[in-house]
This record gives C-alpha cells, structure tokens and sequence, in this order.
C-alpha cells in the first residue's frame, strides 16, 4: 500500500478525533458554566447533588464512562438507546466526553469566579448595578483571564483524550494506525504522533494569542 | 434640614454587636469626619448607609424620607434597594476600580447602564451618552487626571487610582460621598494628593462622611468630628471641641495614643 494512501486514511479517520474534540467544545464549555452556578448555590441540595456529579464523574476513568454509557442502557434496561451503528457509537462517546469535560470546566470556572475580589461586586453594587450586569460588565472578562491557561490546560488534554473513543470501536487514528500494525506496517502507528502535535500546536498558537489578548489589563 | 438621619441603628456579627444604637445627622454641604480605633464601627457604619451590610435595627433617612427601616420589610426590598444605594456614594480603601476598563470607561460605566433604564434613552441617546461622558471627563479633571483618561487602573499610582475612584464615585451625583480610609492603602507620599483633592470638594460643600485616620486632616477639613469607639458614638462636635478639647475619657485616651505614634 503507498505512502499516500495510507495517510489519506489517517487523515479520514483523525476527522473523528477532530469531530469529537469539537463538539465536545461546543457543549462542555456552556454546560461547565451551568454545573459551576450549581455547585456554588445557596441551595444547599443542589450544590451537593452538583459537587457528587463532579467528584464521581472526574473520580473515574473516562474509558470506564464512555463504555458504562454506551453499554449501560442496553446491559440495564435491555434497551440500547444509542442505536446501532457509526451513529449511535459515536453519540455515546460525544455525550461522555460532554459530560466529563464539563466536570472538569465546571471547577475551573468555579475557582475563576471565587478568585474574584470581593470588592469588584461591591464597587458595582454601590454604583447601583444589578447582579447580571455585575457579572457581565465587571466580572466575567476578569473570570476569563484568569480561567484561560487552566482551560488550554484542560482543551489539550481533550486533543489526545479524543482516542479513546476507540474503546466502543469508533474508528479514530490510533485505531486505524493499529489496523496496519497488526498487518505488519508499524510506522503509520508512530506516524499518528504528527496528528496530534500539529492538532496541539496550533491550539498552543490560539491559546497564546488569547491570552496575549486579554494582557491589556491586570 | 438635614440631607441624612441615621436613627438608633444597630448591627451585630453573629454575637458580635458592632453597631450600638447609632445616631446622627448631616445637613446638606456639611463634612463629617469619622474617627476612632480599628473595630470601632466605623467601616460598618459606612457598609450600612451603602446597604453593603442591612441593619439589624433603626432608620436610615434622606430628605426626611425613610429609605431603610429595619422594622419594615418593605422598605427592605432588593430591586429598590438598587436605587436607594445611588443616594450614597462610596470610595473605597483598596479603590476597587475595574481593571479591564479604562480610567473614562470606569467613570462613566454606571452612569451608562443607568441611562439605558430611562425610558427616553432610545430617543435622546445621543445626548444622553454625551453627557455622561461630559459630566465624567469634568469629574476626572477636577481630581487633576486629565492627562489619564485612556489609561487602565494597574498603568497608575495608588494616588491616582484612588482619585479616578473619588471621579467614580461622584459620578452618579449621590446625595453624600462616602470615604473609608481612602488614604489607608496609600504609601505615604501618596496620600497627600488624595487629601487635597478631598479638601477641594469639602470646599465646593460637597456632603461627606470621611472615615480616617489622618487627624490632621480631619481637623483641617471636617465641619464635625465623630469620635466613636465599641460601636456606639462616645463624642461629636467641631474639630477644636473634639480634637483639641475632648470632654470624654475616651476620647482622651484615643487622642494620645495617636499624638504619640
């Protein structure tokens, strides 16, 4: 087989690893917000419902969750709500990666916005603002410069977490590169490696820029 | 007749009673200086007129209207509360400018979400918005920032940002600017200018309750002095009868330990 055409199938099969690195963004980052609000409620049920969500999911493996999710209905309920099928694996592993990520967001933004001053809420309270506009005008872009190098943190690690769809047999890269291992072709396995680390470098790239951005103000 | 009536108010920390049974008045142009030791109230009293802390008990007025009595919970209400805040101006001892905006954009922030729930802000926008920024670049020049405006609050001295927060304050024009130890995080060649600026509107009878330290300052500036020490108000009087002439031991004591430092 050539050179070129064994790429070309890394590449069709990295587009899984991109799919679910994007939709995982798209999904995690607003529902992190939510369960953050939820576990700093004043509703003292919520905030342990939320802080028991978030120590079980982030105290377990995500290879574990993504096959209890996707096996789980199906074991439990004799009912395989995922469907059969490319789709339905694929859902499965979107909606755990969604909810692991969010876990994890949800901290970081929690600790950005308790990082806050106490006295940024006060100076906009005296000044008669409302507690919306309190967090949109005066909170939120401080929140989000704090909360950007921990959250590259986290948006890197889901880079690479991205190949362990595989384990419901989501034919991503490694799992394609594997495919030609047991062939005999072992360079193709190493060669994923590349993948990754241009994946990686232009958000390192992004993630500079960003914060470069927001360095206007301390 | 007075601008504000602070009647028997009383605020207490879980069984730490801060506040006992405080009173006074301000009469419209009149600078009050607050003094006394660390724990003596005197922050919380301040927290309280600015609704930061509720009262356990007492009346707050201004022009004679009750806006907060603590036996009446309708007066206690959250989204009207909001309002009632803007009778109040406060600076604060650690500033607490907005960082992300600049000197402007922290002065006129306020003013322009308040504008918006005009009901003629759609019409008269364009005047509105001019006016704010009129109003807020007078302001920053009387504090002598004329020269900042564009700069952003970690690009200035302490000073500085303590005058651009005094600009800040006097923005929305409340009824009585209050300060807590506005020189209390200042290095001390920082602080002059701060206080001059604070003179310059206790000239122009801008009604004020400054919390301090700097007697000096107090004597110089203030129209009275309250002296209150374990929560409740021990003397009150001109400058000369306080400072000078304590009649209260108390007072006395407090005075000498300052005079020895």
């Amino acid at each position: 087989m050539s050179f070129s055409v064994i790429i070309s199938k890394l590449l069709e099969s990295f587009v899984i690893n991109c799919e679910i690195f994007a939709v995982t963004l798209a999904f995690a980052l607003p529902l992190g917000l939510i369960i953050a609000f939820g576990s700093m409620s004043r509703f003292k049920p919520l905030s342990w419902l939320t802080k028991t969500i978030v120590w079980i999911i982030r105290g377990t493996p995500l290879m574990l969750q993504i096959i209890v999710l996707f096996y789980g209905p199906g074991l439990i309920w004799n009912n395989n709500l995922w469907g059969s099928g490319y789709s339905g694996r694929m859902s499965a592993c979107i909606v755990a990666f969604i909810i692991n990520y969010a876990c994890y967001f949800s901290e970081i933004y929690r600790g950005g916005i308790e990082s806050i001053a106490k006295g940024q809420y006060e100076a906009g309270q005296v000044l008669g603002m409302t507690k919306t506009q309190i967090f949109f005008k005066v909170t939120l872009l401080q929140v989000v410069k704090r909360i950007v190098p921990p959250l590259g943190n986290e948006v890197i690690t889901l880079v690479k977490d991205t190949s362990l769809a595989r384990v419901i047999a989501n034919k991503e890269i490694i799992m394609m590169a594997q495919e030609y291992a047991s062939k005999g072709l072992i360079w193709p396995l190493f060669s994923t490696a590349v993948f990754f680390l241009v994946a990686v470098g232009l958000l390192t790239l992004l993630l500079n820029w960003v914060e470069k951005k927001l360095s206007y103000f301390k | 007749m007075p601008v504000l009536e602070v009647k028997n108010l009383q605020k207490s920390f879980d069984s730490l009673e801060v506040l006992k049974d405080i009173g006074f008045s301000l009469e419209k142009g009149e600078t009050i200086a607050i003094i006394g030791s660390s724990g003596s109230g005197k922050t919380t009293l301040l927290r309280c007129l600015n609704f930061l802390e509720r009262p356990d008990r007492g009346q707050i007025l201004i022009n004679n209207g009750i806006i907060f009595d603590a036996a009446d919970p309708r007066t206690q209400r959250e989204s009207e509360i909001r309002k009632k805040r803007l009778h109040f101006g406060l600076v604060f001892q650690s500033f607490n400018l907005f960082p992300q905006y600049t000197v402007l954009q922290n002065v006129k922030l306020a003013s322009e979400l308040l504008a918006k729930e005009r009901p003629d802000y759609k019409k008269n926008k364009k005047r509105i918005l001019e006016e704010i920024d009129r109003k807020a670049r007078f302001d920053l020049s009387q504090m002598g920032l004329d020269s900042k405006l564009d700069y952003y609050p970690h690009q200035l001295s302490g000073g500085q940002q303590q005058r651009v927060a005094i600009a800040r304050a006097l923005s929305l024009s409340p009824d009585v600017l209050c300060f807590d130890e506005p020189t209390s995080a200042l290095d001390p060649e920082l602080t002059g200018e701060v206080l001059r600026v604070i003179r310059a509107l206790a000239e122009k009878r801008t009604t004020m309750i400054i919390v301090t330290h700097e007697m000096a300052f107090a004597r110089d500036v203030a129209d009275r002095v309250i002296f209150m020490d374990g929560g409740v108000i021990v003397e009150q009087g001109s400058p000369h009868e306080v400072l000078e002439n304590p009649k209260e031991e108390r007072t006395k004591q407090f005075l000498s330990r300052f005079s020895e430092q």
